[in-house]
């Protein structure tokens, strides 16, 4: 079992803001999908913030394959990069509009200068994500949300990246489009790590190994996501596991096939 | 007699039906939800019923709204139905709110213009008397301080409850709630929406509740309409609808409802 | 999977942008063929002073005798010059220093911010002047460095806040976590989206920098003799525009045609610069 990312007690506060981590430990181990969740202002963006170098921890170090991540060696970002993609929440912001499908997931290739027949590694991309190798030439604008998030998870596995940040990856997706994409998360989960940021306790329960509670900037539980789920051991967790909208009782198993 | 009678309803923009013949009726007193995703048309019904739609949409049809028809009424009718009959709390109290009018105050415009058209007299004391009673109902704390505070100075539960409070200070006989906790967390989620049951169950309102969420509809309406680009596939109590669903597509999202959560495990 | 076809909304978009460009067009034409052929040549005594408009003299001849049509034909090819140079120099300079405050930390963006705000602030005509003054001797080129130098604190400006609007979107996020270097960044997502709006702004500034040319003529600060701006015309016809109206008129009415022309095409340009608008959705 190796870490492929790991937090080592960070803490970070906004410039003349109160705190929004504490002392936060947590990794990113090869192979187990990891489900971040909290509301709005536990700290969770934040964390993913630091998790895709785009800021530094002020106390703490953020570590990558067991070394300090310095976002000023170029060598070692790079290596980062190409180690670690994103899924964003609002696929509508995420794909630049005057861009074509094409250049869109090829970006990634690009920009590590990964070289060979970018053509084919971009259809293959989208492929595996559900989509046809024809849409090339269209913009975003032509595609419904579902489709723009298989864009923008295209984009995330055509370098072959080892861990896959999510971001409300599927918060912004009507109902019946996101049960398609959380089934995509979960294939893309067998091939590379997941890492997955949700308030969305039923989808984090559906697609993670393991579970990551974050209550105003501190991890408050974490451990097996069934284990956690069936027996919350942290008040906070109880609350929220008490809070979620649960389908009636008459429901069960009458609307299955 | 039915509260709302809505007689195929459509709602065109650029010849292209968004809303497309929608029929259902409203008795007082009940609680109807209208469950749909995007593009399905629910929120435009909704704001069609109030005579709200947006230039560029027309409606036609008919909405009964307590024996006035709302298609084609002059702008002064609406305004007198809205209000004194139908109240609405919308997804994002927010962009509700005025950003530069103390919410106390804001509270308090509603329930003076309430007032003055029921021609019933009130001076300054009234007014504040009512407000503070109006935060009370909505269980909003410190109500002081929340009165003289700005929308952005009180978190985001606070201002739905504030949005509530002004619904209810027109005591209408019909609320209209449009995805009123999609915004909230789900620990406020939970609290509002056990406030506006008990809201409606207290002045016997008659509750509209349009959702995308099935678990947040099957826990406060009675009787369900489920809508999909524009029409209605599916209608009926919640409990057959969602027990021995008819239309495919019901089937689809109560699939995919149970998926999540049934990973929850047992409630 | 149907693929749901957007219609992206057209505003703005109304026929008189025809209009702008068939102006536009007409200028452009009389200043390519000035460079072939003009009624008489530029600055020849052809005739009785102040005539007034014949079949040999279509606008008449000015105070010494030269045809008042050659030397507006001439001022078609000097007015796009100025336009299309100072553009040029004000674009690139102003995007570059635009895009360079918007990706800068906060106090350097600061800085820059307000010293194109104090830069705004003086008329473009005054920063011209001062440039030519700076210069040894007035010519076109001064005129145009001057008029480009001034107009680049608003394209910088604009630039700044279309491009900072752009890089704080999440497809920028996307390109930064993607590995994208700034450069990339900015060639590949921040360019292609503030062009749109900023080529609307810099054909305003085309015909801003036209009538801020012809200004700087009539002062005496433009080109000199025989290649002479509509404003060196109208200054040249100021003193006898009652007895010979013509002389003034027609410089007027070409340097007013160029600028509605610019300013009505300016409308429907924001179509044509964007891809997305252009054609399929």
């Amino acid at each position: 079992m190796s870490d492929i990312l790991r937090l080592d007690h960070v803490s970070y506060a906004y410039p003349g803001g109160r705190p929004v981590l504490r002392d936060v430990s947590l990794a990113v181990t090869a192979g187990r999908s990891i489900g971040l969740v909290g509301q709005s202002g536990s700290g969770k963006s934040t964390i993913l913030k630091l998790l895709l170098g785009l800021m530094r921890p002020q106390t703490g170090d953020v570590l990558f394959d067991g070394a300090r991540l310095d976002l000023s060696d170029r060598q070692m970002m790079r290596t980062y990069r190409k180690s670690v993609q994103a899924v964003f929440q609002d696929p509508y912001a995420s794909l630049d509009p005057r861009q074509k499908v094409q250049a869109i997931v090829s970006e990634p290739l690009r920009a590590l200068g990964i070289g060979g027949d970018r053509r084919a590694m971009v259809v293959a991309a989208l492929r595996s994500v559900g989509l046809d190798g024809d849409i090339l030439d269209r913009y975003p604008a032509a595609f419904s949300g579902g489709q723009r998030q298989r864009i923008a998870i295209a984009r995330a596995i055509v370098a072959g990246p080892r861990v896959v940040l999510a971001d409300e990856a599927v918060s912004a997706l009507d109902l019946t489009t996101k049960v398609r994409v959380v089934d995509l998360f979960r294939d893309l989960a067998r091939k590379t790590t997941l890492l997955f940021v949700s308030h969305d306790l039923g989808v984090v329960a559906s697609l993670c190994d393991e579970i990551v509670i974050l209550e105003g900037g501190r991890i408050v539980e974490t451990g097996p996501t069934r284990a956690v789920l069936a027996a919350p051991a942290h008040a906070y967790t109880q609350q929220l596991l008490a809070s979620v909208p649960r389908l009636p009782d008459f429901l069960a198993g009458a609307s299955s096939p | 007699m039915s509260l709302l009678k809505v007689r195929d309803l459509s709602v065109a923009a650029r010849g292209r039906n968004l809303v497309d013949s929608v029929s259902f009726t409203l008795d007082a007193g009940e609680r109807l939800g209208i469950i749909g995703e995007s593009g399905s048309g629910k929120s435009l019904t909704a704001t069609a019923i109030i005579g709200l739609l947006p230039p560029g949409l027309s409606a036609t049809g008919s909405v009964l709204l307590d024996g006035h028809e709302v298609i084609g009424a002059r702008e002064g009718e609406l305004t007198a139905l809205r209000g004194a009959v139908a109240a609405t709390v919308f997804q994002d109290p927010l962009t509700a709110l005025d950003p530069l009018m103390r919410v106390g105050r804001q509270i308090g415009e509603v329930w003076e213009r309430t007032e003055r058209r029921a021609g019933r007299p009130h001076g300054k004391g009234d007014t504040r008397a009512a407000v503070f009673s109006l935060m009370d109902e909505v269980s909003l704390p410190e109500p002081e301080r929340i009165a003289g505070a700005f929308p952005h100075e009180i978190s985001g539960g606070q201002r739905q409850r504030v949005a509530i409070a002004m619904a209810l200070a027109c005591r209408p006989k019909l609320l209209i709630a449009d995805e009123p906790t999609t915004a909230l967390d789900v620990t406020t989620q939970k609290e509002t929406l056990a406030l506006l049951a008990r809201l409606v169950a207290d002045h016997g309102m008659t509750l509209l509740f349009i959702s995308h969420d099935l678990p947040v509809v099957a826990g406060i309406v009675d009787r369900v309409v489920v809508m999909r680009t524009g029409v209605v596939v599916e209608e009926g109590p919640v409990r057959q609808v969602f027990a021995t669903p008819t239309h495919a597509y019901t089937r689809e999202l109560l699939v995919a409802a149970e998926r999540f959560d049934r990973a929850l495990g047992a409630a | 999977m149907t693929a749901v076809v957007a219609s992206a909304p057209r505003r703005g978009a109304s026929w008189t942008w025809r209009i702008g460009l068939a102006l536009v067009g007409l200028h452009v034409v009389v200043g390519l063929l000035t460079l072939v052929w003009t009624p008489y040549d530029p600055g020849a005594m052809t005739g009785g002073r102040l005539s007034p408009p014949s079949l040999a003299h279509w606008a008449g001849t000015d105070r010494l005798g030269r045809d008042v049509l050659t030397e507006v034909m001439i001022g078609s090819r000097i007015a796009l010059q100025v336009g299309i140079g100072a553009v040029s120099i004000g674009a690139a300079i102003g995007i570059t220093i635009g895009i360079i405050a918007a990706f800068a930390t906060r106090w350097r963006d600061d800085a820059l911010a307000a010293t194109l705000d104090i830069l705004i602030a003086f008329p473009t005509l005054l920063i011209a002047m001062l440039v030519v003054a700076a210069s040894e001797q007035a010519s076109l080129g001064t005129a145009i460095l001057a008029l480009g130098i001034a107009l680049s604190a608003v394209v910088a400006r604009l630039t700044r806040i279309l491009a900072k609007r752009v890089i704080q979107t999440d497809y920028v996020t996307a390109a930064r976590v993607s590995g994208s270097s700034w450069l990339a960044i900015v060639r590949e997502h921040v360019l292609p989206n503030i062009w749109p709006t900023l080529s609307v702004n810099l054909a305003l500034q085309f015909g801003l920098a036209v009538i801020a040319e012809a200004s700087l003529s009539y002062l005496g600060l433009g080109a000199p003799p025989p290649n002479a701006s509509w404003g060196r015309l109208l200054q040249e016809a100021q003193g006898t525009v009652y007895s010979a109206p013509f002389g003034a008129i027609v410089p007027g009415l070409a340097l007013v045609s160029l600028t509605i022309g610019v300013n009505l095409f300016a409308d429907g340009l924001r179509d044509l610069a964007d891809p997305l608008r252009r054609g399929r959705g």
